[in-house]
């Protein structure tokens, strides 16, 4: 038999350490769908998420019951759509993003992505179209996440992507503002996006994967604050082995899940990410782990280096415990989802630039940010190109979620409840990047991209 | 299919004959059963056989997490597989 203390740290691991599976999405293509009549590609969208999908969320709720592991999300990624409704000349994309969130509603699914469009290198008449779209997809819709790649290491950084995501953030923001420019949470630009992650709001089914997938996100930062309680003040070893041994565990159990829910929907298994999501509840911080390494505050001087190895640690840990690991694997550090980066947000401790430097040896990049509301385009646009750039050349992924809130100035707060959080109103350098923006153009791939 | 059952609550007369009595009721065999008493604190895991039950496993949960609350404890029953899987390579 089992040894007891076993089963009863992972019964603890759940019911006090908030150890669960995040999410369980399905990855579905929708690149059959395309049709020269919009209303038709809709209505085939409609139909293939809801007969695909039909089943999701029972299958998660099944496993929920009979492994006592809580699956808190489970979520649909599509084909980008800027592809689909390309098929579509001319077609507004709103509709696209109605009928995505429509089968949304209909499978009981939390969150559909996939309202994207893969622009590093440069537009299609249809990925112009979707980016046009996306300030009132989002504001009309509730469940469609978005998401835009605008750089990659191969491609190089297309600025004229980021001058017009900078507009369309402020859009989205502006179009959303009795309710703190939510749609801009629910909108990701990314350099270097992977095709397979299963977290919102990045989430898209890339055009290299199967007909459907499950992918299985696994979380814990309050499993890894608890484990690194055990061995304070011991050298950094220590701290990298614990970690590494802690998420083996937690993905081992992701790896359990996907695989039972693979069988269960008939769905070939995809990958397991091993992220650290923080989520705002006390006990839940990626925030408090890098305090718990001997910081006062995240995002004083020794932040970047404590994040570093846990970043590390994580996928070591991870990558021999499930058969594949993808997505993003690592540590995120969304500002708004995660208490101990809110508290140090708001303390004045950690700010943008500190973040940015965080972002260089995390999973991901500067996640749910709040800025004040008159923040013009051009200096959301630069943020984008800065994150973008460290993620050409660290051949890494990089995001930028940042939410312009209408009307709100620094110390303010943004409340956007449940997973989302509250983000405090956080300062940006008022010296205008309105030239620099204005050049538009290519920042060419860098030397490393000439690899064959 | 094997599954965990723990039982965690304040010690009182009657904890597992009550368990096993609702188990042996629902045909599932008791393979295992460890206990511990921490002060006035009542530990038990139990590895049950759950493959010749005569109700759906979650109807087994639930019925178990009723018989929990009715005396103040807390009950669960989970499969074996997930404690293996963290703990076994």
């Amino acid at each position: 038999m089992l040894n007891n203390s076993d089963i009863l740290s992972t019964i603890h691991m759940i019911d006090q350490e908030h150890l669960d599976i995040r999410t369980i999405t399905m990855g579905v293509s929708l690149l059959d769908c395309c049709d020269p009549d919009p209303k038709a590609a809709c209505r085939k969208i409609y139909d293939k998420i809801t007969t695909s999908a039909q089943n999701l969320v029972k299958t998660g709720e099944d496993i929920e019951a009979e492994f006592g592991i809580p699956v808190v999300n489970k979520r649909i990624s599509v084909t980008p759509i800027a592809l689909v409704a390309g098929a579509s000349q001319g077609a507004d994309c709103v509709p696209f993003a109605k009928a995505m969130d429509a089968a949304a509603k209909e499978v009981g699914v939390n969150f559909i992505g996939g309202f994207s469009a893969l622009v590093q290198k440069g537009f299609t008449d249809g990925d112009r179209r979707l980016i046009a779209a996306i300030p009132e997809a989002l504001a009309e819709t509730e469940l469609v996440c978005s998401s835009v790649n605008v750089g990659s290491t191969k491609a190089g950084i297309n600025m004229d992507a980021v001058r017009l995501m900078g507009e369309t953030v402020k859009a989205a923001a502006e179009r959303t503002k009795d309710r703190g420019g939510f749609a801009c949470a629910k909108l990701v630009v990314f350099c270097n996006a992977v095709e397979d992650n299963p977290f919102m709001a990045g989430a898209f089914h890339g055009v290299g994967e199967a007909e459907r997938v499950i992918n299985v996100g696994v979380s814990g930062p309050g499993v890894v604050h608890y484990a690194l309680q055990k061995v304070k003040g011991q050298p950094f070893d220590v701290v990298a082995e614990t970690v590494k041994k802690t998420a083996f565990r937690v993905t081992r159990m992701g790896q359990l899940v996907a695989r039972e829910a693979s069988a269960r929907l008939q769905v070939p298994f995809g990958i397991v990410d091993l992220s650290l999501a923080p989520t705002p509840e006390v006990g839940d911080s990626v925030a408090r782990i890098l305090e718990e390494m001997g910081l006062e505050v995240c995002g004083t001087h020794g932040t970047t280096a404590a994040l570093a190895l846990l970043n590390d640690a994580v996928k070591k840990g991870g990558v021999m415990a499930s058969s594949s690991v993808g997505g993003l694997s690592g540590a995120f550090i969304p500002v708004s989802e995660d208490e101990g980066m809110i508290a140090a947000a708001r303390s004045g401790v950690l700010g943008l630039d500190k973040l940015e430097a965080m972002t260089c040896v995390c999973s991901v990049g500067l996640d749910m940010i709040a800025v004040p509301g008159d923040t013009p385009a051009s200096t959301i646009s630069a943020i984008i190109a800065d994150e973008a750039a460290i993620g050409m050349i660290n051949q890494k992924t990089t995001a930028v979620r940042i939410i312009p809130a209408p009307g709100k100035r620094v110390g303010d707060t943004v409340e956007f409840g449940g997973l989302l959080g509250s983000a405090p109103v956080m300062p940006v350098h008022p010296e205008s990047a309105e030239a620099f923006i204005a050049r538009g153009g290519r920042i060419p791939a860098p030397m490393h991209s000439l690899r064959n | 299919m094997r599954a965990i059952v723990s039982v965690f609550g304040k010690d009182q007369v009657g904890i597992i004959a009550a368990i096993c009595a609702l188990l042996s009721e629902k045909n599932v065999n008791v393979m295992d059963l460890s206990q511990t008493l921490l002060q006035d604190y009542f530990t038990m895991i139990m590895l049950v056989d759950v493959s010749c039950a005569n109700v759906p496993f979650s109807q087994l949960k639930q019925e178990l997490t009723e018989a929990g609350a009715a005396r103040d404890l807390d009950i669960r029953i989970q499969r074996e597989d997930i404690f293996d899987a963290m703990h076994r390579i």
